[in-house]
């Protein structure tokens, strides 16, 4: 009971909460804003009206969720000096520059063009009103570089020196920082998972309109645009994973050895798509592993040998003193298979609804489908899938929307709990870290205060989603298909109501 | 001047942004339930802020990523020894975003009146806040010789710091107040400007006192200067509002704000976070900040984004310059 309410944990907690929370709206807003953007811009130069409607209503979805978000991100800029002081005193010469950059180049950027877009329908012409959702979406990249490299830097410092008089470490090198192979591969990695979760959000919301056969234009073009999203992101995400994980294995062995619970370093390392048992203590009682994945996922070598966790263990404590160097073997153990597991189950499904919704390839005449019909789903060459199979094909399509969530979450999970004890790998344990001055009294409120809050947010949240889900894409209006030609607003409409008003 | 003086100046006019820009969108939170009176009203003063309020917030996160970067000691000690009283901002500014968001995403009135209420005191109690932390930040606080803050909760509200709370929440209502003068049009409009004069003469009286009280504690000769030009500037937005000069009032009322931030920083240094316990302890521009590596990166990104960043906001101001009625409001609500 003791341990379990140490200031270290009660912070580690809410720094975990309210992260994986932040986290559920980031890779959406990211994807999403792309999306739209996208979707504008084919209203732009093809002026066909079902590309503005799908702007209209997934920017709506993205705004309800781009709110959140914002919000939720006001704390993360606050919370290392209120729960980690030390670790922020300690690092702050090197963590602090990018997390302003990213204030100075993207919040900014960001929020100021987002208001310029929600507003600005009947304020700007058409291609300026455009450029500020790219403008967005800019941003929102922007942003995660400068934070991922920052988060990078923790998985792997880089270009900093110890000031042992000053008691901290100190930036040597920032474009060191900013261009680590960690770096760019856990931006490639993010921002790819990201793009699944907006593809898979965006499969999931039209197969709900399109299995009740309901706003079917623009929900086609909806899953489509979503299901090629899910397959080149997914693609890319497995990609940019694997590449992420061998940059891991060798600047974070332990976190790799976990990720398997392979205890003894061997060669041709197997990896196990499931376990039973006990895996903390090293042994599973039902296992089914295939040889070599290991190796290879390490060493692009089926037959290498991967260090385990007893090795890796051994050898830091040689380095860095006496301690128990391992992280909570299940939790990586089980966070991995959940990351690949949701992660990839989301682009195997894109796959499928690619080939089942298939437009014209190898697909007879009577079964193609004009503008205004929801496509039917078909497997083989010459016949649909019956009423139930169908109706299961839509069901499973519309679960993905949350797959890509789930495995992001554990991602992080992975990443973070996997670097354990360490806060900075090998340079800052996590409890040597935490705010000494903070009561425990204090961090109990906090972590009872954001939970409530953000409990309620998301059901609030949730239930706006689900009503402009099913509200469906607007019908367009006069003033829709007539955007100003001056900026400011076309000086006929001076006395108009506004376009949009909150 | 060295890297970490300009960084000192540079913090200052990251806050002087905040308050000015955040300044004037809290006080129109805050006449939502002083100013308006009816539904159609409230829209109306919503909306004079509904483009911008986002892009003000940044300046307070860019304060603090800055403050982190070029202070880090600063940082630390500011955040985790203010913890509570910024646990209750944190929260309030989270619940205004998300009210401005989606106070208007559904129709019912209890929805929406709901949301109203939450943008009145989510707007009122930073507002005060802010106050209340400068206060406590200018007059000094225990903080021990490792710069860890050692005091409690209730030793951040005193008197000086209750009122510094108190001339923040007028001087930004005032400020709102002004604006809403500028940005709309009607009735609303006559009345912010009786309201302004209220706000703004209470203002005055408590500008005076606590911004006196703080030159005799920890002023010199420039936080002098600032504290004239910043009574100065309260009078003459005064006299334009009386007179119906909306942009000049505005204008002044915003170098009220600019002068008075500018007189806490200058009475503030070479201090950050003076300690209350013992002078050596404190917290300045020298030991608090980080490497001249560090403060040298940091600046050409200042030096070169900042310019940047205030183009593009000014622009976002031209872009919705028009003044805003109750009859730009559409009736249906929902959106």
């Amino acid at each position: 009971m003791e341990l379990a309410l140490a200031p270290e944990t009660m912070a580690r907690w809410q720094f975990g909460i309210i992260t994986v929370y932040h986290f559920f709206f980031v890779p959406l807003t990211i994807s999403l804003a792309a999306l739209v953007a996208g979707l504008q811009t084919a209203w732009v130069r093809t002026e066909k009206q079902k590309y503005l409607r799908a702007t209209k209503f997934w920017g709506k979805l993205f705004l309800i969720n781009i709110a959140m978000g914002v919000v939720t991100g006001i704390v993360q800029e606050f919370q290392f000096g209120m729960n980690w002081s030390a670790y922020s005193r300690f690092v702050g010469d090197i963590f602090g520059a990018p997390l302003a950059f990213e204030a100075l180049l993207a919040f900014f950027f960001e929020s100021t063009f987002i208001g310029l877009w929600i507003f600005g329908w009947d304020k700007l012409p058409k291609k300026l009103h455009l450029a500020c959702i790219w403008m967005v979406s800019i941003g929102t990249m922007l942003s995660a570089y400068f934070i991922l490299a920052a988060n990078s830097w923790m998985q792997h410092p880089v270009g900093y020196r110890i000031n042992k008089a000053k008691g901290r470490a100190e930036l040597t090198d920032f474009w060191h920082v900013l261009t680590q192979n960690t770096a760019l591969a856990q931006v490639f990695h993010t921002l790819t998972a990201a793009f699944l979760t907006g593809g898979a959000f965006m499969v999931g919301i039209a197969a709900i309109h399109l299995a009740r056969k309901r706003h079917v234009a623009v929900m086609k073009t909806s899953l489509r645009l979503g299901l090629v999203t899910v397959v080149i992101a997914g693609l890319l995400t497995a990609i940019s994973g694997d590449t992420l994980g061998k940059v891991m294995f060798k600047q974070q062995p332990m976190k790799m050895a976990a990720a398997e619970a392979l205890w003894d370093g061997q060669d041709s390392a197997p990896f196990s798509i499931f376990a039973y048992g006990d895996v903390s203590k090293g042994h599973n009682s039902v296992e089914l592993s295939i040889p070599g994945i290991l190796s290879f996922l390490a060493n692009d070598d089926f037959n290498s040998y991967v260090p385990g966790i007893n090795d890796t263990n051994k050898a830091e404590q040689e380095k860095y003193g006496p301690g128990d160097y391992r992280p909570i073997i299940p939790v990586t153990f089980w966070a991995f298979r959940w990351m690949i597991g949701f992660g990839m189950a989301s682009f195997v499904i894109g796959i499928v609804g690619l080939w089942l919704t298939r437009k014209k390839f190898m697909l007879p005449q009577h079964l193609r489908v004009g503008e205004d019909e929801a496509p039917h789903l078909v497997l083989f060459k010459n016949k649909a899938l019956g009423p139930k199979l169908s109706k299961w094909g839509w069901r499973i399509a519309i679960w993905t929307l949350a797959f890509p969530l789930i495995a992001n979450s554990w991602g992080w999970i992975f990443t973070e709990m996997g670097r354990q004890p360490w806060v900075v790998y090998g340079v800052l344990q996590t409890r040597y870290g935490v705010s000494p001055t903070v009561s425990q009294g204090e961090v109990i409120t906090s972590l009872t205060v954001y939970s409530l809050l953000y409990a309620i947010l998301a059901v609030i949240e949730v239930k706006l989603l689900a009503k402009y889900v099913k509200a469906g894409p607007p019908e367009l209006t006069e003033a829709d298909l007539n955007p100003p030609t001056r900026i400011g607003g076309d000086s006929g409409d001076a006395d108009k109501p506004m376009a949009f008003s909150y | 001047m060295e890297l970490h003086d300009v960084w000192f100046v540079l913090i200052a006019v990251l806050w002087t942004g905040y308050f000015f820009l955040e300044g004037f969108d809290f006080g129109v939170g805050i006449l939502t339930k002083l100013l308006a009176r009816d539904r159609t009203e409230k829209r109306v003063l919503i909306n004079t802020i509904g483009p911008v309020w986002d892009g003000n917030e940044v300046w307070l996160l860019t304060a603090g990523g800055a403050t982190f970067a070029a202070f880090p000691e600063w940082y630390a000690t500011l955040f985790s020894g203010f913890y509570l009283p910024l646990l209750i901002i944190l929260v309030t500014l989270i619940v205004r975003g998300v009210a401005f968001e989606y106070r208007a995403k559904r129709p019912e009135e209890h929805w929406q009146r709901n949301w109203e209420t939450a943008i009145f005191w989510t707007s009122l109690i930073p507002a005060f806040l802010w106050g209340v932390a400068f206060g406590n930040i200018v007059r000094g606080v225990k903080i021990d010789r490792n710069f860890e803050y050692v005091g409690n909760f209730w030793d951040l509200l005193n008197v000086y710091s209750i009122l510094g709370g108190l001339v923040t929440l007028t001087l930004f209502t005032f400020h709102g107040a002004v604006f809403v003068g500028l940005k709309t049009v009607g009735d609303i409009r006559e009345r912010s400007r009786k309201l302004a004069l209220q706000v703004g003469l209470a203002t005055a009286v408590l500008a005076l006192v606590f911004l006196i009280w703080t030159q005799i504690d920890s002023g010199d000769g420039a936080s002098l200067g600032a504290l004239i030009v910043a009574v100065l500037a309260l009078v003459g937005a005064l006299a334009m509002v009386n007179a119906g000069r909306e942009g000049w009032a505005f204008i002044l009322s915003g170098l009220t704000i600019i002068a008075a931030v500018a007189m806490l920083f200058l009475s503030l240094f070479p201090d950050v976070m003076p300690s209350s316990l013992n002078a050596d302890w404190s917290l300045t521009v020298t030991n608090a900040s980080s490497s001249q590596y560090t403060l040298k990166i940091m600046t050409w990104c200042a030096v070169i984004a900042t310019p940047i960043v205030l183009l593009y906001q000014s622009w976002t101001y031209w872009v919705f310059r028009k003044r805003i009625g109750t009859h730009h409001i559409a009736v249906d609500a929902s959106h």
